[in-house]
């Protein structure tokens, strides 16, 4: 694959965009992961939402 | 408005649709990147003047298309939030607007990049430059407002006031090329007597818009469901407080 003259540009262009991608990726999983922990030990400390609280309830 | 879409507008119902849809969203979007990127830097031919520099038109212009295509999906949820109050409205544009801040520093960055080669400059204060510039600015302000305020109903409603101001510049954007003399070139992919560039150019190009617009409706559905999480922490730390409190 030859980028010719400007291949530096192309690769900082295409480097950015990997770059980018997987910063957003990561941002979503880890996330998802944290959400995911504090809900479980709020749960595991009986911590219970007004709609599941009246869900049960009914 | 079909069925289906009315049961997704509940948190619970989104939050299973997206642990089905998210794994078949993954994969098609690494596909439809397989496909892209192949055609983009081995199927693709160098443009007679401009070279292999054309190679960054394949991640340029779907940048800029994911862009203004965000910050049209934000209005239409501002619109949401504003009229209908719906609850999962300002959630879709608060998960939006990073992603749309990322695509379009990508847009600014790999323009400068093909600008610097192709004009002799990384930077010219041309209208389509300068506007693209102003909606960079104020995603990071929608950011930095949702930040700052704590109430997320509050800050839903304020985001969705500036969010529809803000959108008076995509159309500032997509015609500044024409209003004004820009040193950006006109519109050559979305124009009402079809493309100008040639099929062999035209085909990869579709093909990583289709990746990236698939890349952004599986972040953005990740990103609601995180958010989505993120309301019910708060709301069960704000009933554990309740308790303890009284």
């Amino acid at each position: 694959m030859d980028f010719g003259p400007h291949a530096a540009f192309i690769i900082a262009a295409y480097g950015a965009a990997v770059a980018i991608v997987a910063g957003l990726i990561i941002w979503v999983v880890l996330d998802w992961r944290a959400q995911k922990r504090v809900l479980g030990d709020l749960e595991a400390h009986g911590v219970t939402r007004r709609s599941a609280e009246l869900k049960e309830s009914a | 408005m079909p069925m289906a879409l009315i049961d997704l507008a509940n948190p619970s119902r989104f939050l299973a649709f997206a642990e089905r849809a998210l794994p078949w969203l993954a994969a098609a979007t690494l596909f439809a990147f397989a496909v892209g990127i192949g055609q983009a830097l081995f199927v693709a031919p160098d443009d007679y003047q401009q070279g292999a520099t054309v190679k960054i038109m394949f991640i340029h212009v779907p940048s800029a298309w994911l862009a203004m295509f965000c910050w049209g999906l934000m209005s239409l949820a501002a619109l949401g939030t504003l009229v209908w109050r719906h609850p999962l409205a300002d959630v879709a544009a608060k998960t939006a607007a990073p992603i749309g801040a990322a695509f379009t520093f990508l847009c600014l960055f790999t323009g400068s990049m093909w600008g610097r080669p192709m004009w002799g400059t990384y930077w010219q204060w041309d209208a389509r430059l300068t506007s693209v510039l102003v909606m960079f600015i104020m995603y990071l302000g929608l950011i930095a407002l949702w930040r700052t305020v704590e109430d997320p109903a509050r800050a839903g409603r304020a985001a969705a006031v500036l969010t529809l101001v803000g959108a008076i510049n995509l159309p500032i954007i997509k015609f500044s090329v024409d209003w004004w003399n820009t040193l950006h070139q006109p519109a050559s992919v979305f124009r009402l007597d079809g493309p100008t560039i040639h099929p062999s150019i035209l085909v990869p190009l579709v093909a990583m818009a289709i990746a990236f617009t698939l890349l952004f409706v599986t972040l953005h559905i990740a990103a609601v469901r995180n958010e989505i999480l993120r309301r019910r922490v708060r709301s069960m730390r704000l009933m554990q407080a309740h308790a303890q409190g009284g």
